[in-house]
C-alpha cells in the first residue's frame, strides 16, 4: 500500500486490511510470468514461422512478409475468441495471450461480440475499441514522440 | 416489532409458502444441481441477449415460486425484487410481466435477503397477505457490465468470484405451512478502504461480520441457536476472513454451522476460482438447496447473511473504496 492511500485510511481500516491481506491468497506471480514467457514465445514462434512460409512458398520478402503473418494471427485470434477458447487459454497464460497482437485482436473481438446485442452503430461500432481504444491513442502518441525525437537527434 | 438497535422480530411469523430456483449451465454442472427448480442448458435461454436472458431466469424463479404456492399471479399483493444490472431492468421488466404491485431494490448481492425482510415486514404488519421477494444474476451479463467483455481474456486473480447465473424467489404469505421468517437484521454500509473489484469477499466480509453480531446481540441468542449460518456470497477469501474476525471479536461459531452460499453452490473442480457470487447466489442456494433441507427435516432454524458490495464500474474506476452492506433473515421450521 502507497504511503499516500494510507493516509485516507482511518486505523481501524489500516488494521482490517493487514488482517484480510493475511489471509488472501497471492497472485503467483513467478508461475504466471514463466507462463507467459512460454506462451508468449509459442505465438511468436508461431509467428516466424508464418512469416517463414510466407517468403518460402509465397513471393514476399521480409518486410512484407509482416503483414499476412500479422493478418493470419489475427484470425486465428478472433476465431479462438469467437469459439469461446480465448478467454481460458488466457486464464492461464496471462500476459503470454495479451501482450502479442493475438491479445489485441482479442480485446477488440471479444467487446464487438459482447456488444452485438446493441446494435451495430451503437453496439458492435461504439464499444469495440472499449479496451484497444487506449492501446491506440498512447501508441500513436509515444510513437510521434518518438518519431519527434528522432527527428531532433538526426535531423 | 423493532428489538435491540436493528433487528425485526415478526411476531405473527410469517410463512415462507413455496421458493423456486432457476440456474444456468454452469450452476448444473454444480454441486447444488438438484435443488434447482429448473436448470437451463443455454447461457442465452433463448434469448438474443445476456440481459434478456437474466429477465427471463427471474420471470421462471417467479412463476414457478407462485405456482408451487398453489397461488396466481393476482393473488399477489406486492412484488419485491432486486438484481445487479444498471437501473435493476431485470427486476423491474419481470414486474412488467408479472403486473403486482412493485418495490425495486438494490443491495446488490444483499437484494435476495433485502427482499424477503421487507416481504416478511409487509406480511407480519398486516400490509399484505401474500408479497413475492426475488434476485437474480447473470454471470454474462454481470461481467459485462462490471467487467470486460466474456470472451476478453484477461487474467484473474486468485481472489476473483464467479457471477452465479441464477434467479430465486420466495413467496411470504400469512397463513399457510413452511418455514417460517422469525427476524431480520438490516445492515449498516461498512467500508474497509478495499478497493479491489476482484476482493470483493474480503470487501464484504466486514459487513457481514457486523450484521451478524448485531443480529446475535439484539435477539441477545448465541449463534449456536441456528443449526446453520449462511453468508451470501463471501467466498473462499472473504469466508475465511469473516470467520477468523468473528473469533477475533468473541464469537466462535462452529465451522458446521458457518457457511457460505458462494462455497456450497459449485464443486471443486469447477474453475469458479473463490467461489460464487452475485444476487443470484444467495437467492438459489437460499429458496433452493436450504429451502429443500428445511422441509426435509434437516435443518430447523437457519440464519442467510446476503452480503452486497454496493459499487459501480464508474466508482472503482475513479478509485473509490468498496462500500458493503449485509442483511441478515432467520427462517424457521
Amino acid at each position: 500500500m502507497s504511503s499516500q492511500k494510507k493516509k485516507n485510511l482511518t486505523p481501524t481500516q489500516q488494521k482490517y486490511q493487514a488482517f484480510a491481506k493475511a489471509r488472501e491468497p497471492k497472485r503467483p506471480v513467478l508461475l504466471n510470468s514463466i507462463r507467459a514467457f512460454f506462451v508468449g514465445g509459442i505465438i511468436c514462434t508461431l509467428g516466424q514461422a508464418l512469416q517463414w512460409m510466407y517468403m518460402t512458398y509465397f513471393k514476399f520478402d521480409e518486410v512484407t512478409a509482416s503483414n499476412p503473418t500479422v493478418a493470419t494471427l489475427i484470425i486465428i485470434s478472433v476465431l479462438l475468441t469467437g469459439f469461446g477458447v480465448y478467454d481460458h487459454i488466457a486464464q492461464w497464460a496471462g500476459a503470454g495471450t495479451a501482450v502479442p497482437v493475438t491479445g489485441f485482436a482479442n480485446s477488440v473481438c471479444s467487446a464487438a461480440i459482447e456488444h452485438r446485442s446493441e446494435g451495430y452503430v451503437l453496439g458492435v461500432g461504439g464499444n469495440m475499441f472499449k479496451l484497444a481504444g487506449s492501446v491506440i491513442v498512447y501508441g500513436v502518441f509515444s510513437a510521434f514522440v518518438v518519431a519527434l525525437i528522432k527527428i531532433i537527434l538526426k535531423g | 416489532m423493532l428489538q435491540g438497535h436493528q433487528t425485526w422480530v415478526f411476531k405473527n411469523k410469517p410463512v415462507l409458502q413455496s421458493s423456486a430456483a432457476i440456474g444456468g449451465p454452469f450452476e448444473a454442472q454444480g454441486a447444488l444441481a438438484e435443488d434447482f427448480d429448473l436448470l437451463h442448458e443455454d447461457i442465452w435461454l433463448g434469448q438474443d441477449s445476456f440481459e434478456k436472458a437474466e429477465k427471463r431466469l427471474m420471470e421462471e424463479a417467479c412463476e414457478t415460486a407462485i405456482h408451487k404456492g398453489g397461488l396466481k399471479k393476482e393473488d399477489i399483493q406486492f412484488y419485491l425484487s432486486g438484481d445487479l444490472m444498471n437501473q435493476i431492468i431485470s427486476s423491474s421488466f419481470t414486474a412488467r410481466t408479472l403486473g403486482v404491485p412493485f418495490l425495486g431494490l438494490f443491495g446488490a448481492c444483499s437484494s435476495a435477503m433485502e427482499g424477503l425482510a421487507l416481504a416478511a415486514l409487509l406480511v407480519d404488519s398486516g400490509f399484505a397477505q401474500n408479497a413475492l421477494a426475488a434476485a437474480s444474476s447473470h454471470n454474462a451479463a454481470a461481467e459485462k457490465q462490471f467487467r470486460y467483455p466474456t470472451e476478453y481474456g484477461a487474467q484473474k486473480p486468485p481472489t476473483a468470484q464467479w457471477t452465479v447465473t441464477g434467479a430465486g424467489a420466495g413467496l411470504v404469505t400469512k397463513e399457510g405451512n413452511g418455514p417460517k421468517i422469525t427476524s431480520a437484521t438490516i445492515g449498516k454500509v461498512i467500508d474497509m478502504g478495499l478497493s479491489d473489484p476482484f476482493n470483493m469477499g474480503a470487501a464484504m466480509a466486514p459487513a457481514a461480520v457486523d450484521t451478524l453480531q448485531n443480529h446475535l446481540k439484539d435477539l441477545n441468542i448465541d449463534a449456536t441457536y441456528y443449526d446453520l449460518i449462511a453468508t451470501g456470497d463471501l467466498g473462499r477469501v472473504g469466508h475465511q476472513i469473516a470467520g477468523d474476525l468473528l473469533a477475533d471479536h468473541g464469537f466462535n461459531i462452529p465451522s458446521k454451522i458457518l457457511t457460505d452460499c458462494g462455497l456450497l453452490i459449485y464443486k471443486d473442480d469447477q474453475p469458479v476460482i473463490a467461489g460464487g457470487s452475485g444476487c443470484g447466489c444467495s437467492a438459489t442456494v437460499t429458496y433452493g438447496h436450504f429451502m429443500n433441507r428445511m422441509r426435509r427435516g434437516e435443518l430447523k432454524r437457519i440464519l442467510v447473511v446476503a452480503t452486497g458490495a454496493l459499487l459501480s464500474p464508474m466508482s472503482y474506476q475513479q478509485k473509490e473504496s468498496i462500500p458493503c452492506v449485509a442483511h441478515a433473515v432467520s427462517i424457521e421450521m
